[in-house]
């Protein structure tokens, strides 16, 4: 006798109902973007509608052809990267202290280090204009992506920390018994072990860099203007350029959703297993 | 894990140490040396002790932005913590959907600011957005620049589809973690599905709620972008929250004395409210035990 | 209290199975009412599969299970009456130990006179009186477990108590407490218990009967001793018993078995064998002794275990155990072994086959 209906544990699938109601409600705002960036400004502006009519490609291919707008995605492009290699490499070796050694001041420190991450950018918006100007930094790549460190570090760390506390010392000594240097044993052991915990610490990274508007326009003007800063261009004595604009924010939604469908399986359990 | 003491750690430490000192410490600096100091122009400075802190302390206008920002954050968090909770437990767990899912509700967050300032700013247009439209043609008299409600009720629910998912994403890590022994276990117990979440559920998220809060309180205190590109702080200055006027000051007036005294004191409140929050919540932990 | 019956049991998770996607192949049996049994096996021989199909957590692909009488295969695990202590303690940590044991009776609308005798009870058996009124989230791994049992015995209606390796998270020096309060319990209620464990000890201690597993079969039911003497497998054989039994090759014709050249006298007459046949022999049954006395065989070290030494040899480069008690004294000339008949046991294709007694 075979038994053929199959159980389902409390994990199982409740109305989809509420699931479905919030993803169309992030959805909509999205869609009604994407909408208009198919549409000429005379369209979106003259009459509602919920599909394009003159269905159009001009708003991307201004994008794509004019340097000062496609600049602005490899500014960002380059600075959140640059951000994001130097936030973690400076943060990997704190966050092992803070997780294996008790220091002087090692409670102190790490707190200190969290209200780097509440600090208001608002705060810091006049004094890193003047800070970065009188070193001859103004408008290059890696003021930016310093700048960001300043809420970036103490997130990694904070990230990191926790995955680290979970790796028992024993592996360590075992590696240090075994012959391996700090550093070898740092990058060819311990690494893979915490692997999630980069993930999703890298994914914070890139996410508040990239998304950042204050500081990145503060910080630039041609040279490494952001594509945040790129796209106040559209608005205009004539009015604004709603179609390109549009088009602009639709692009700068595509690394980020790349990023995330690359890092989705680490995120649920890299989550779970950190700090919470 | 037992921590072996190392002052040799220090060495680790140093990177992070100099990096973070050189980004907050020196630009804090000039933030405390503008503080205290008036100019006469032409780049002359003059010390005049805490005078500015006394003229931001006693401000008006800052208080009404303190205001509306206490008013806008106890909002924020009263919505978003709930919904957040609401929809982690929704999600599915497994399959297809699940990542679908996961993907779909972290979009969101990967917009830039200012890209979701405009998003919504044409959204709420009654001419050409879908949200605006439909509210006149239902007959809602609606218009976000000019009309104080609808310009709160407008960044309200930009704030909470924005970043709803954060606490959504969160606190789904945190319900995943639960083995599912426990469920068998509240299954024989015959636990109903509240006492499930009372229980077993909640519990075993409040690593992950704290975390969530905490992040949202500081980032809604600071909120600059998103208000800005809407409303601009508008109508008049009826969503001038606390970022938008630190940065009028500064920027917009060049009033460095006050700005800087305003750029400290509203530092410290962020310090001193994240703190009390913090230790609130770890003890509603500790007291458990 | 139920009679449980497992009726054409099996479990495959995929859809018409071949003999190797079962996870748990067909068997037929009654487990009696009140009894104390262990599950016994390897790791993924199936015991938890089953364990769990009887809780309810699992739907059996074949079959059916029965309490009573009354068919449950499909029931949900909340309509089962079970108890379930899990490998790692579930308790509710907000709760006090209290409230943990009077959660099952209130979630039932339990009279309140009803749940503190009921609770006060319990905690008189599991001893734990004096931390009643404790949260349950600070307190010791075995401490939790017990809570863990408690909350399944507090409902006076329960079917059977189910433990999945429980002692997984107990501290070594605990866990023969734990496992005497458990024995002591079962004398005392009368619960139909079973218990999952991959350690032999705890099985062969705790059961009054013993369900040995491997690889999805149910190799063997017995007790204790009739595990030891007569492994119906070569595999109980090997599992029970530290160090396990010796297998070896060789061929038997009446009641003679032939070992290499080597005549083995049996104490029983076997008909006519077709198949793998082997001899298996514990080492508690093979003697040592002098050349020339029996079977050659090459002694690799000897290991005193105070009781009794353990001799680790080879014969024909396989190697056998031997356990040669401590009042008799090992020359160099030792060097040969002997069985004793009442411990040698014949195996075709791995299975037990019994003769006639000559």
């Amino acid at each position: 006798m075979n038994n053929s209906r199959a159980k389902t544990g409390f994990f199982s699938s409740k109305s989809p109902t509420i699931m479905l109601i919030y993803i169309v409600f992030l959805m909509l705002p999205v869609y009604w973007l994407v909408n208009m960036s198919f549409k000429t400004n005379e369209e979106i502006l003259g009459a509602f509608s919920l599909f394009p009519t003159n269905f159009t490609f001009d708003n991307y291919i201004v994008i794509f052809t004019d340097p000062s707008w496609y600049w602005g995605y490899i500014n960002s492009m380059t600075y959140v990267v640059m951000n994001t290699v130097i936030s973690l490499l400076v943060a990997l070796p704190a966050a092992y202290a803070f997780s294996r050694y008790t220091f002087l001041g090692d409670k102190h420190l790490f707190f200190w280090l969290l209200t780097n991450r509440m600090a208001p950018p608002a705060v810091f918006a006049l004094p890193f204009f003047q800070l970065y100007s009188s070193v001859g930094l103004f408008d290059t790549h890696i003021a930016v992506a310093l700048a960001h460190t300043l809420f970036n570090v103490p997130l990694s760390v904070w990230i990191l920390e926790g995955f680290m506390r979970g790796v028992p010392k024993e592996i360590d000594e075992t590696a240090y018994i075994d012959g391996f240097s700090f550093f070898a044993f740092f990058t060819k052991i311990f690494t893979p072990l915490i692997a999630s915990g980069i993930g999703v610490a890298a994914f914070f990274c890139f996410m508040f860099s990239w998304v950042e508007l204050l500081l990145s326009r503060t910080l630039t003007s041609v040279n490494a203007k952001s594509i945040a800063a790129t796209m106040t261009k559209t608005v205009s004595a004539s009015g604004v350029d709603w179609g390109v604009l549009a088009a602009a924010g639709v692009l700068t939604l595509i690394p980020g959703a790349i990023v995330i469908y690359f890092v989705r399986n680490h995120i649920a359990k890299g989550l779970s297993l950190g700090r919470v | 894990m037992k921590k072996t003491v190392n002052q040799k750690a220090w060495f680790l430490v140093l990177p992070v140490l100099l990096l973070v000192g050189f980004s907050a410490v020196i630009p804090l600096m000039t933030v405390v040396n503008y503080s205290v100091q008036d100019t006469f122009g032409n780049n002359e400075f003059f010390f005049v002790g805490l005078e500015w802190f006394e003229e931001v302390l006693q401000s008006e206008r800052i208080h009404d932005a303190l205001g509306r920002q206490i008013l806008f954050t106890g909002i924020i968090l009263m919505i978003e913590i709930p919904l957040g909770i609401y929809i982690a437990l929704h999600m599915p767990k497994k399959g297809f959907w699940a990542s679908a899912c996961l993907i779909l509700v972290a979009l969101p967050l990967l917009v830039p600011w200012n890209v979701v300032g405009t998003i919504w700013q044409i959204f709420g247009r009654t001419d050409i957005g879908l949200l605006g439209y439909t509210l006149a043609s239902l007959g809602i008299d609606y218009n976000y620049t000019q009309n104080v409600l609808d310009a709160w009720i407008t960044i309200i629910v930009m704030d909470v589809w924005h970043w709803t998912s954060l606490v959504v994403l969160l606190c789904y890590a945190g319900l995943q973690s639960i083995p599912s022994a426990y469920y068998q276990a509240a299954k024989i117990d015959q636990a109903s599905k509240w006492s499930v979440f009372r229980y077993i559920q909640l519990p075993k998220m409040m690593g992950v709620l704290l975390i969530a809060s905490l992040l949202r309180f500081m980032d809604s205190f600071m909120i600059y972008t998103e208000p800005m590109v809407v409303t601009g702080g508008g109508p008049g200055n009826a969503t001038t929250f606390l970022s938008i006027d630190l940065v009028k000051m500064a920027i917009g007036q060049f009033d460095l004395g006050p700005a800087a005294a305003f750029s400290l004191i509203y530092f410290l409140v962020i310090l001193l409210a994240s703190w009390a929050f913090f230790t609130i919540m770890t003890n509603i932990d500790k007291e458990e035990v | 209290m139920a009679k449980i019956t497992l009726s054409n049991l099996a479990h495959s998770y995929v859809n018409n199975p071949a003999e190797d996607d079962y996870v748990l192949r067909p068997l037929n049996h009654e487990w009696d009412d009140g009894a104390a049994y262990a599950l016994l096996g390897p790791s993924g021989c199936g015991k938890s599969t089953l364990l769990n199909i009887i809780s309810g957590i699992i739907t059996p692909s074949e079959g059916s299970i029965l309490f009573d009488d009354t068919d449950v295969t499909f029931a949900d695990t909340t309509n089962r009456n079970i108890a379930q202590v899990f490998q790692f303690p579930v308790v509710y940590d907000t709760m006090t130990v209290r409230e943990n044991l009077e959660f099952p009776l209130r979630n039932r609308g339990a009279d309140e006179k009803y749940i503190q005798q009921r609770v006060g009870s319990i905690a008189r058996a599991i001893k734990v009186e004096d931390i009643l009124d404790k949260k349950a989230r600070g307190l010791t791994a075995d401490a939790k477990q017990k809570i863990s049992l408690g909350r399944g015995m507090v409902r006076e209606d329960v079917n059977a108590i189910l433990f999945d390796e429980p002692l997984t998270v107990i501290d070594p020096h605990m866990k023969w407490e734990l496992r005497t309060q458990l024995k002591a319990l079962h004398k005392e209620l009368k619960h139909t218990m079973i218990f999952v464990t991959h350690d032999q000890t705890e099985a062969l201690t705790f059961a009054d009967k013993v369900v040995v597993m491997n690889g999805g079969h149910v190799l063997q039911i017995g007790t204790p001793e009739e595990l030891f003497e007569k492994p119906a497998h070569t595999f109980v054989g090997y599992f029970i018993g530290s160090p396990g039994m010796n297998v070896f090759d060789a061929s038997v014709e009446a009641d003679i078995a032939n070992l290499d050249g080597n005549e083995i006298k049996l104490d029983e007459t076997y008909k006519k064998l077709s198949g793998k046949v082997e001899l298996g022999v514990r080492p508690e049954f093979i003697e040592l002794c002098e050349d020339g006395q029996g079977i050659k065989i090459e002694i690799d070290r000897i290991e005193d275990v105070a009781h009794h030494k353990i001799v680790r040899a080879k014969y024909n480069n396989k190697k056998v155990n031997i356990i040669v008690p401590e009042d008799v004294k090992i020359t160099p000339t030792m060097n040969s072994m002997r069985f004793k008949s009442e411990g040698v046991n014949v195996y075709v294709d791995e299975w037990l086959v019994r003769g006639e007694i000559s």
